[in-house]
Parts: C-alpha cells; structure tokens; sequence
C-alpha cells in the first residue's frame, strides 16, 4: 500500500501539466473547451494541433491563467490554476515562457535589451542579467547580434530572440503558439530543432501549438488533435490528422 | 524592492515622457500653463493679502476713559489691550498729546496764546491697531464691559468691507484653485492613457513572463509624477522673472503707487510657492497617473 502511494505521488510529481475534465465556456456559442483531460509530463515534447475554434486557443490562455476553467481543474507544476489569487499570477508565470507567432519584440530595443528584459521583469541582479543574457543568446545562435535592433534581423532571427527571452529565466515549461506561423520552411524547421535541442539539453517541458503539417508529420513527437473544444486524439509520435 | 529594480523603474519612466514626447509635452505644457495661472493667482492673493493686512492694521479702534480714572489704571488697561492676540499695537495718547497733535492745523501755530487751558483735558486714549480686523466687534465687546471706558470709537464700515473682501477672495481662490487642478489631473489622465496605449505590446509581454502589478504600473506612476514636476518647474521660473520685472516697472513709472501698495519681496513669495507648487506639480501627477493605471492598467 505504501509502495503504491510512493508510485502514485511519484507520478503526480512528474506531471507538470494536468487538465482534469476542464470546460470553458464564454458568454455565447458553444464551449470553446468541453470536459477535456489530459496530462503532460515533464521533460515531454508535445505538439498541439486543430482548425481554428478547436479551443488550442482557450487551452493555452487556461494554462497562463489568463482564463479561469468554467469547470474541472487546471494544474500547472503542481498549482491549481483556477484557486490562484492575482496577486499570485505574476509569480506563478514565471514558470512558463511563452513565444508568438508574432515574436512581439520590442522595437525600440535591441537584442540584448529584448532579452534582459524578461530578467528585469523578474528583479534579476544587474551582474546576473549580464551573465545570463549572453548564454540565452549562444543557446539561439545570437550571441554575435546582441546589440542589432530586432528590425534588422531576419524572421526567424527575431523568433530566436523571442525564444532566449522565453528561456532566459530557465522555465521548466515553455508554451509557443504557432511559432512557425510567420516564417519560411527552412527558418521554421531551424526552430523546431532548436526547441528540439532545448527539451534535450535542459529537459524543459515544451508545448507547441501549429498548423505546421509537414514538422509535425517529421518531428514525430507526442501529438494532440484537438477539434470543437475537444480531444480527438493524443498520439505518442503522432502524425498530423486530416479532419476532413 | 532592489536598487536596480528602482533605477529601472525610474529610467522607464524618463523613457516613457521621451517616447511618448508629445503627448508629454502637451501635458507639461497644460500643466505648467494650469501652474502658472495658480502661481499668478497666488502672487496677486499673496500681495492682495499683505496689502490687506496693512490696511487692517491701519483701521484704529479709540478708546476714551471716564472722568477721574488714575493714571495707574489706564495703564493696567493699556497692558490688558496689548496682551490680546488681535491686538498688534495699542499705544497711549495723552489730553495734552492729543491737543498738541490737533490744534497746530486746526487753530493755528499760535493755539497756546488763544487756549490757556487744554480743551482735550480728560481726553487720554488709547488708539488700537488690529492684527485680523473680523475680530474688531470681539474687542469692542470687551472694551466696552469695562466699567473705566467711557466710549469705544471705531470704523465699522473699514471692518466689514475689509472682512468681505477677505472672504470673497478666500472663496474665489479656492474654486479656481479646484477648477485648475481638476483640468490637469484629466489632461495627465489622458497622457498616461495614450502612454499605455502605445505601450501595449511591451505590457503584454511584462505580463506573460510574470511582472507584478507594481513593476508594470509604477513607470507610468513616475512619468506622471515627473511630467508633474517639470510642469511645476517651468512656471515657478517665468514667475519668478516676471515678477521681479512687474515691480520694477511699477516701482519706475508709476512711484505714487508704491506708497500705496507694499509688493511683498520675491524671495518671501517664493518661500511658500515653491513648495507648494512642485507638491502640487508631483501631487496631480501622481494622482492623476495612479488613477489611469489603475482603471485601464488591469494587469
């Protein structure tokens, strides 16, 4: 009985995302999330894929607390979503980097200030910022475009910018919402091998949503399907479903 | 909070006025010009005030004592007048004082040769200046219960028209005060809505990677209170120049005047009005941008 619990609090411990049965439901329509679950364990690679309206969306907002779950429970690194306070919010998303599909650079800035801001964000030490932005910017391949303004630089520069800005505070997860979305196949591939690199290396937890039919397909990692607000499928190295 | 974390806030909020410079400047401007006009109104109060105080310490009450009454207890009474805190000053003008002071002009230089005898005998007074001419009628009151004093002279009409001026001044200045203040705190209102407008983006991003509250609303704080204060500094300068400039051309071409009107020096206006405008400046700054950021700031 005791060794079971062991096993079972072992397996609670190393699920850093957990949807238990989670509804969304907005004023109007249909809910965007209906009675999903789903559990993602650290250290997994895990596409997210689905027309528009499937509710990637919602699943992504619940996950960064910007929404609360209508019902079920959302638990992140062990925390329940939902039960947090506001003045909690901030402290809990510092476990989660997040990247766009529109980078959301800041243009005045350059590269170095792009990234040091994530850290000043976080009250990091002058001396600590000035250590760490360098080794993010190395890990992305930037190290020698620190002081170029991001308006200089390519698509897929400027997705690996906003990449070290996500990871320069070493979250444990790291979400990106169609960061491929804007880029060409070759800088799109570039950055599914540097997110590959990087869920090997460190062991982040990383969650990509996209329509990138052709990485998914190649990527051959965990899969979800989701379709009207629910989980049509979940596929350890899955492949890209047709849902027509 | 860390030092840095401090100097980071501070230099954002130095950015912000630069990024958003003509917004910035358009509240600068409507402040220093809102400051300005309270600075004007201030100097024209302040003067206004001090030439009233004169005018208030130059209204007299007399007080005149019965037939009989000895030199020792004028005096005690004398010393009762002056130890009362709307007294500034009371001084003591003898029968034969008063007789010499009025009849070289009213009988002539040869008044003594006409009058063998001084006609004011069992005149001695008292001549009572004010320091606040509305407490004039608490005095006379008082004087008039003391059993020595035979009559209480005094200028009723220089007492209430002086007091309603005071108030009536006291009243106007304040609504303008309160109007002025409420067209600044919208105007910074404004600019900090624009500030956050513009700075969408980069509020968005301090949210999704963990910002507090505090961290994302407080540039904004401070480029409102800084807006505040440079709005305060350029008015409290052009005041301070176009003062000095105004009483010197007063004092030159119009010298009659100066008898008239004491201009109180720059230096003992400014004693008040610097700090009361850059507390002002920094006051609607921060109310105004705190306000803003908290309404349309939801973090």
């Amino acid at each position: 009985m005791a060794l079971h619990d062991k096993k079972k609090k072992k397996k609670v411990t190393d699920e850093v995302i957990l949807l238990d049965k989670v509804s969304k439901s907005y004023s109007t329509g249909s809910p965007a999330l209906d009675n999903i679950s789903l559990s993602i364990k650290k250290g997994e690679f895990v596409f997210i894929v689905g027309d528009s309206g499937s509710g990637k969306s919602t699943l992504i907002k619940l996950l960064l607390r910007e929404l609360v779950p209508t019902s079920g429970r959302v638990e992140v690194n062990g925390q329940d979503v939902g039960k947090l306070k506001h003045r909690q919010v901030p402290k809990f998303r510092r476990n989660l980097g997040i990247v766009f599909q529109d980078f959301r650079l800041l243009n005045d800035r350059n590269v170095y200030e792009n990234v040091a801001f994530a850290q000043r964000i976080v009250q990091t030490p002058t001396k600590e910022i000035r250590k760490n932005v360098p080794k993010a910017l190395a890990v992305v391949g930037l190290a020698g475009k620190y002081k170029a303004k991001t308006r200089q630089l390519s698509g897929g520069e400027q997705q690996r910018v906003a990449l070290a800005r996500a990871l320069v505070n070493e979250p444990p997860i790291l979400l990106a919402d169609e960061p491929t979305g804007n880029l060409d196949p070759k800088n799109s591939w570039d950055i599914m091998q540097l997110l590959e690199r990087i869920n090997e290396e460190k062991g982040t937890t990383i969650l990509v949503v996209t329509h990138n039919r052709e990485i998914v397909n190649a990527m051959q990692k965990r899969v979800i399907t989701m379709k009207k607000g629910v989980i049509i499928s979940d596929e350890e190295k899955g492949g890209y479903i047709d849902e027509d | 909070m860390r030092i840095s974390t401090l100097f980071y806030t501070l230099k954002q909020g130095i950015i912000n006025i630069f990024r958003n410079k003509w917004f910035s400047l358009a509240s600068i401007a409507t402040i220093s010009a809102c400051l300005f006009l309270f600075g004007l109104f201030y100097t024209v109060l302040a003067n206004f005030q001090s030439m009233l105080k004169s005018a208030e310490e130059g209204v007299a009450v007399t007080v005149f004592f019965e037939e009989g009454v000895a030199a020792e207890r004028i005096q005690e009474i004398g010393e009762q007048i002056r130890a009362r805190s709307e007294v500034s000053r009371a001084d003591y003008i003898s029968a034969d004082q008063a007789w010499a002071d009025w009849a070289p002009e009213n009988v002539g230089e040869d008044y003594q040769d006409i009058f063998s005898e001084n006609p004011f005998e069992g005149m001695d007074n008292y001549e009572i200046y004010m320091t606040d001419v509305a407490l004039q009628q608490d005095l006379v009151t008082w004087l008039e219960s003391i059993p020595e004093i035979s009559e209480v002279r005094r200028s009723e009409v220089a007492a209430n028209t002086l007091t309603g001026i005071n108030a009536i001044v006291a009243y106007v200045s304040v609504g303008i005060i309160a109007i002025l203040l409420a067209v600044s705190i919208f105007l910074i209102n404004n600019t900090v809505i624009i500030g956050i407008s513009v700075r969408k983006t980069e509020i968005e991003i301090m949210k999704y990677i963990g910002a507090t509250d505090f961290f994302v609303r407080s540039p904004f704080v401070i480029e409102g209170i800084l807006i505040g204060l440079i709005g305060s500094c350029i008015p409290l300068a052009a005041i301070y120049v176009l003062y000095i400039e105004v009483i010197d051309y007063v004092t030159i071409q119009f010298p009659a005047l100066t008898g008239l009107m004491q201009f109180l020096p720059v230096e003992n206006l400014f004693h008040t009005l610097v700090p009361v405008s850059l507390g002002l400046g920094a006051g609607i700054g921060f109310l105004g941008s705190f306000a803003t950021v908290r309404k349309h700031l939801r973090v």
